[in-house]
C-alpha cells in the first residue's frame, strides 16, 4: 500500500476531528453567545479569596467574613 | 443656597443626591435602598463590584406582594427550564443589565444566596440563568434577592405562555458543514489544478496520476453533504417560487448547484475530467457565508411583542369569602373582584368598585395626562393605577378585553415580508430569463456545428451564469447597513426593512411619546407674578409631594432654601396646603384654590393662591422633541405627512405652529381607527411608514409597510414593529431614509459589477472552453470583489450619517 492512502486518511481523520468538535461545540452552545465569555475571563478569581476592600479601619479575617456572610444570609431570609 | 452647590452622585447608582445624609465614610448615596445594597455587597465581600465599574447599580424598588404569584407552583412550573427533585433552572431576563460589574455581581450570586449553586449570565439577550436547590430557596426569594439589590428582573405573560424556544442553529451547521467542505475539496483538487495538460488518459508523468480516482471520489463525497443538506433552504425556495410562478433568485441558484453536481458526478463516473467540485462547495459556503453575515439579530431586543409581554401573569383576586388570592390572568372569568395595587396593571376591562382610581393610559391610548375615575365607572385594560390600591369587577375575560381585541385583527397572523418583492428577486427574475435564453441558443448552435460539444456548452452557461455574486450583493450590502444602523441606535428587524424604507411616500406619526418627549414636560406661568417668598414657599410645599405634577413643578422651579413648614396637608386628588410664618399657600384644582370657573378645560393646569387671594396657574404643554420642526420640514419636500393621535385637540394650536402648513391633524383616533387610515392610503397606492410608540400604534405599525417603534429606553417594551429608533435619535430618522435608498444605490452598482463577471464567464462557457480551474478562480473572485465593493461603499456611507 503506497504513503499517499497513509497520509490521505491522517489528513482526514485529522479533519474530521475537527470538524466533530465543531458540531459539538455549536450543539452544545457555544456559539450562542459570544460576548460574555470574553468579559468573564477578564474577571480575577474573587470567588476564592478574601475580599481585597473593606471599609477603612476595618480589619476582618475571612472567618469572620464566612461567619457574617452565613448570618446576613440567615437575615435575608427571614425578612423574605 | 449653597447647600446643593457641591452636589454628591451616588456610589451605588451614579445618581445625583439630594442631601447628604446618607453616607458611609466618604461614600454618598441617593436614597437608603442604595446605601442597603451597598452594606449588602462589601458586608458579603462584593465590593469588587464597585472597583469593575463606578456606579453600575440602580437603586432597588420597593415590592411587598408584588411577585406572591410566585408562590404557585402552576406558575413556577412554566416560567422555570427544569424543574425536578430539588434543583430548579430558571432563565429570567433583566433589562438592568448593561455592563461588566452587572456580569460579576450576577454571576456570583451564590455569595448572598448559599441555595443557588450557579448563575451565569448572557449579556447580549440581557439575561441570567440560575440553578438553584429548591428545597432551600423557592423562585419568589430568588426574584427578591435580585429585586433587592436592583436587578428586578421581567416576568411577563409572554414567559409564561411560550416558554422553552429552541435556538435555531442549523444555519451555523450548514455553513461549517459547506466551509469543511470546501476546503477538503480544495486540497483535494490541487494536484489538478498543477497537472491540468496530463491525465492520466494523456499519458502523464506525474505519479500522483495514477491516485486521480481516489481523490475525484473523495471530492464526490465531500459534496454530497453540502448538496443534499447545507443547500437544502435554496432547493425549498426555489421550489416554492416556482409553484407559486415567481421565478426568484434562488431558481438560478438551485439550477445552478444541480447542473454542478450532475455534470461533476458524469465526469468522474467516465472519467472525463475532475469535475467541477470546488467551485459547488465554494459557492455554497459563500452563499452561506451571505446569509449568515445578514442574520444579524439584535438578541436582546424583539420584535414580535404583543400585549402579552406588557401585561402581568398574575393578579390579585378576592374571592367571596373576602380571602385575597392570586390568580392567573388567563383565569379571570367576568364578575370576579381583582384587586389592583398601585403601579399595577389592569388585566381586563371592569367596573371600579372601590376608588377613586387615577389610571395612566398614555401607553394605550395615547392620551397624556392620567384619567381620573369615580366609583362605577368602566376602566379599560391597559392602564396602570397610580394612586392606591383600587378593587375592580371584571366585565369580560383577558383576551376580549376592548385593547386586547385588536390582535384578533388578522394583520397580527400574516407573514408581511412574504408579500414583498426584493430587489434582488425583481432582477433574478429578469437574469433568469436572459441565462435560459443564451444556454438554449449556444446548445443550439452547438448542436448545429459540433453536436458533441452541446451538452458541454448548455452544462458550461447554467454553471456560470449562476448568480453567486448578484445573489451576495443583497446580503452584505444590507447586513452592513444593518450593522451601521444599530450603531446609531437605530435598530431593524431584518435587511428587507432597508429595502421597504427606501421605497416609502408617505409617513405618519403618532403624537403622545412619539413626537412628545415622555420624560420631560414644561409649564408657564399664567397670572399674577409670585413674590420671592411665595415661590420659596411654592417650592417647599411643592417638594414633600410625591404627585407626578409636583415633582415636574419642582424641577422647573429655580433654586430657594429649604424650609421647614410649620403645617403642611396633602389632599388626594385635589391639592396641596402649607404655611409657614404667616403666609400660607394652596396649589391644586382650581376648585381648591378657590377659582370658580376652569378657563381651559382640555390643558393640564396647576391652581396656586397665596393667602387666600388667586394668583395664577402653570399650565402644562406636552414637550416636543427636539429638532422636530427640522425633521418635519426636511421630510415633507419628498414624503407625505400626517399626525394620528389618540389624544385630544387640546395640542393642536402648537402643533400647527410648529409643523409644516397644512399637515393633516387627526385626533381621538382609536387603534382600530388607526390601523383603517393606514389601510386606505395603502389602497390608494401609496408606502407607508409608521412611526409609532405604544399599544394603540400596535395595528397601525403591524398594518403599515414600515413600522418604526420610537422608545426611550430600548430594553422597555415597544410593540411589535419592523424596527426601533431610539428616541435621542430621533431628529436623524429622515437621514436613515435617505441612507437606505443609497444603500440600494449600492446594491444596483454591484450587480453591474458582478454582471461584467458573468459576461467573462459566458465567453468562456458559450465558446465551450471552460475549465474547472477558471470556474474555480471566477466564482470565488467575483464573490469576494462584490463583497469588498459593498463593505467599502456602505462604511463611506455610515461614516456620513450623523
Amino acid at each position: 500500500m503506497s504513503v499517499i492512502y497513509v497520509l490521505l486518511s491522517i489528513s482526514l481523520l485529522v479533519a474530521i476531528i475537527f470538524f466533530a468538535a465543531f458540531i459539538v461545540s455549536i450543539r452544545r452552545g457555544q456559539y450562542d453567545d459570544t460576548y460574555t465569555p470574553s468579559v468573564r475571563i477578564l474577571f480575577e478569581d474573587e470567588l476564592v479569596k478574601p475580599p481585597k476592600i473593606l471599609g477603612p479601619g476595618k480589619t476582618r479575617s475571612f472567618q469572620d467574613l464566612e461567619t457574617k456572610k452565613n448570618q446576613s444570609t440567615l437575615k435575608k431570609e427571614k425578612s423574605i | 443656597m449653597s447647600r446643593f452647590k457641591d452636589t454628591e452622585v451616588c456610589y451605588h447608582c451614579g445618581e445625583v443626591c439630594d442631601n447628604r445624609q446618607l453616607h458611609i465614610d466618604d461614600k454618598y448615596f441617593c436614597c437608603k435602598g442604595c446605601k442597603t445594597v451597598y452594606e449588602l455587597f462589601t458586608d458579603n465581600g462584593l465590593a469588587y463590584y464597585y472597583d469593575l465599574q463606578a456606579a453600575a447599580g440602580a437603586s432597588p424598588k420597593e415590592v411587598v406582594s408584588k411577585y406572591n404569584f410566585l408562590d404557585s407552583p402552576v406558575i413556577v412550573d412554566k416560567l422555570t427550564e427544569f424543574n425536578e427533585h430539588n434543583l430548579q433552572i430558571v432563565n429570567l431576563y433583566i433589562p438592568h443589565i448593561h455592563c461588566s460589574s452587572c456580569i460579576w455581581i450576577l454571576e456570583n450570586l451564590n455569595k448572598l444566596n448559599i441555595s443557588i449553586r450557579s448563575s451565569q449570565v448572557d449579556f447580549p439577550r440581557k439575561t441570567v440563568r440560575i440553578t438553584y436547590n429548591s428545597q432551600k430557596a423557592s423562585l419568589k426569594q430568588i426574584v427578591m434577592l435580585l429585586t433587592r439589590i436592583g436587578y428586578e428582573p421581567t416576568i411577563s405573560l409572554d414567559d409564561f405562555d411560550n416558554r422553552k424556544k429552541q435556538i435555531d442553529r442549523s444555519l451555523l451547521y450548514k455553513l461549517g458543514i459547506a466551509g469543511f467542505a470546501f476546503g477538503n475539496v480544495m486540497f483535494l483538487s490541487l494536484p489538478e489544478y498543477f497537472d491540468l495538460a496530463s491525465s492520466k488518459a494523456s499519458g502523464g508523468e506525474f505519479w500522483l496520476n495514477q491516485y486521480q480516482d481516489v481523490f475525484r471520489w473523495l471530492m464526490f463525497i465531500f459534496s454530497l453533504p453540502v448538496v443534499f443538506y447545507a443547500d437544502r433552504d435554496y432547493f425549498i425556495s426555489a421550489y416554492k417560487g416556482l409553484r407559486s410562478n415567481l421565478l426568484n433568485i434562488d431558481v438560478p441558484i438551485a439550477l445552478g448547484i444541480l447542473v454542478l453536481f450532475l455534470r461533476s458526478t458524469t465526469e468522474i463516473i467516465f472519467d472525463w475530467g475532475p469535475g467541477f467540485f470546488d467551485s459547488l462547495t465554494g459557492l455554497v459556503f459563500f452563499l452561506l457565508l451571505g446569509k449568515f453575515f445578514q442574520q444579524k439579530t439584535y438578541s436582546f431586543l424583539s420584535f414580535e411583542r404583543d400585549y402579552k409581554s406588557y401585561f402581568p401573569i398574575a393578579v390579585t383576586r378576592i374571592t367571596r369569602e373576602g380571602k385575597e388570592e392570586t390568580t392567573q390572568v388567563h383565569d379571570i372569568r367576568k364578575g370576579d373582584r381583582l384587586l389592583i395595587r398601585n403601579e399595577e396593571l389592569i388585566p381586563v376591562d371592569g367596573v371600579l368598585k372601590i376608588g377613586p382610581a387615577r389610571i395612566d393610559y398614555s401607553f394605550v391610548t395615547g392620551e397624556a395626562e392620567p384619567v381620573m375615575k369615580k366609583v362605577g365607572d368602566t376602566i379599560f385594560a391597559g392602564g396602570k393605577q397610580l394612586n392606591g390600591a383600587i378593587e375592580l369587577e371584571a366585565l369580560k375575560s383577558v383576551s376580549q378585553s376592548y385593547l386586547t381585541q385588536l390582535w384578533g385583527n388578522s394583520i397580527f397572523h400574516q407573514d408581511k415580508s412574504s408579500k414583498f418583492e426584493t430587489l434582488t428577486d425583481s432582477i433574478g427574475k429578469r437574469f433568469t430569463f436572459t441565462v435560459l435564453i443564451i444556454a438554449f441558443v449556444a446548445t443550439s448552435y452547438w448542436l448545429y456545428q459540433n453536436p458533441s460539444m452541446a451538452l458541454n456548452v448548455f452544462t458550461s452557461v447554467l454553471i456560470i451564469a449562476c448568480p453567486c455574486a448578484i445573489a451576495l450583493a443583497s446580503p452584505f450590502t444590507l447586513g452592513n447597513m444593518l450593522r451601521i444602523f444599530g450603531r446609531k441606535k437605530f435598530y431593524l428587524k431584518d435587511t428587507s426593512t432597508i429595502e421597504q424604507l427606501a421605497q416609502i411616500d408617505t409617513a405618519i406619526f403618532d403624537k403622545t411619546g412619539t413626537i412628545t418627549s415622555a420624560k420631560k414636560s414644561t409649564a408657564t406661568y399664567e397670572g399674577m407674578a409670585l413674590t420671592l417668598e411665595e415661590e420659596s414657599l411654592l417650592k417647599n410645599t411643592l417638594r414633600a409631594s410625591n404627585h407626578p405634577l409636583s415633582r415636574t413643578l419642582y424641577q422647573l422651579l429655580s433654586e430657594h432654601n429649604i424650609l421647614t413648614l410649620d403645617e403642611y396637608e396633602e389632599f388626594a386628588g385635589k391639592g396641596l396646603t402649607g404655611s409657614k410664618d404667616s403666609s400660607q399657600i394652596k396649589i391644586g384644582s382650581a376648585d381648591f384654590v378657590g377659582m370658580p370657573i376652569a378657563s381651559n378645560a382640555y390643558k393640564t393646569s396647576v391652581h396656586i393662591s397665596s393667602n387666600d387671594h388667586y394668583k395664577g396657574c402653570y399650565v402644562f404643554h406636552n414637550q416636543y422633541r427636539e429638532g422636530l420642526s427640522a425633521l418635519f420640514d426636511s421630510m415633507s419636500g419628498t414624503l407625505q405627512l400626517a399626525i394620528l393621535s389618540g389624544d385630544n385637540e387640546a395640542e393642536k394650536t402648537r402643533l400647527e405652529q410648529l409643523l409644516p402648513k397644512l399637515t393633516p391633524l387627526y385626533f381621538n383616533q382609536r387603534p382600530e381607527d388607526k390601523l383603517r387610515f393606514i389601510k386606505s392610503l395603502q389602497q390608494a397606492g401609496h408606502k407607508v411608514l409608521m412611526v409609532g410608540d405604544g399599544l394603540n400604534d400596535a395595528g397601525a405599525l403591524a398594518q403599515s409597510d414600515v413600522g418604526i417603534a420610537i422608545s426611550e429606553n430600548v430594553n422597555v417594551f415597544s410593540p411589535a414593529c419592523d424596527a426601533i429608533l431610539d428616541a435621542s435619535k430621533f431628529q436623524q430618522l429622515y437621514d436613515y431614509i435617505k441612507a437606505s435608498k443609497r444603500a440600494m444605490k449600492i446594491i444596483k452598482l454591484s450587480f453591474g459589477l458582478s454582471l461584467m463577471y458573468n459576461m467573462v464567464g459566458l465567453y468562456f462557457a458559450v465558446t465551450g472552453q471552460l475549465q474547472p480551474v477558471i470556474a474555480a478562480i471566477l466564482m470565488p473572485l467575483s464573490s469576494i470583489s462584490i463583497v469588498a465593493f459593498t463593505t467599502v461603499m456602505t462604511n463611506l456611507l455610515g461614516r456620513k450619517l450623523p
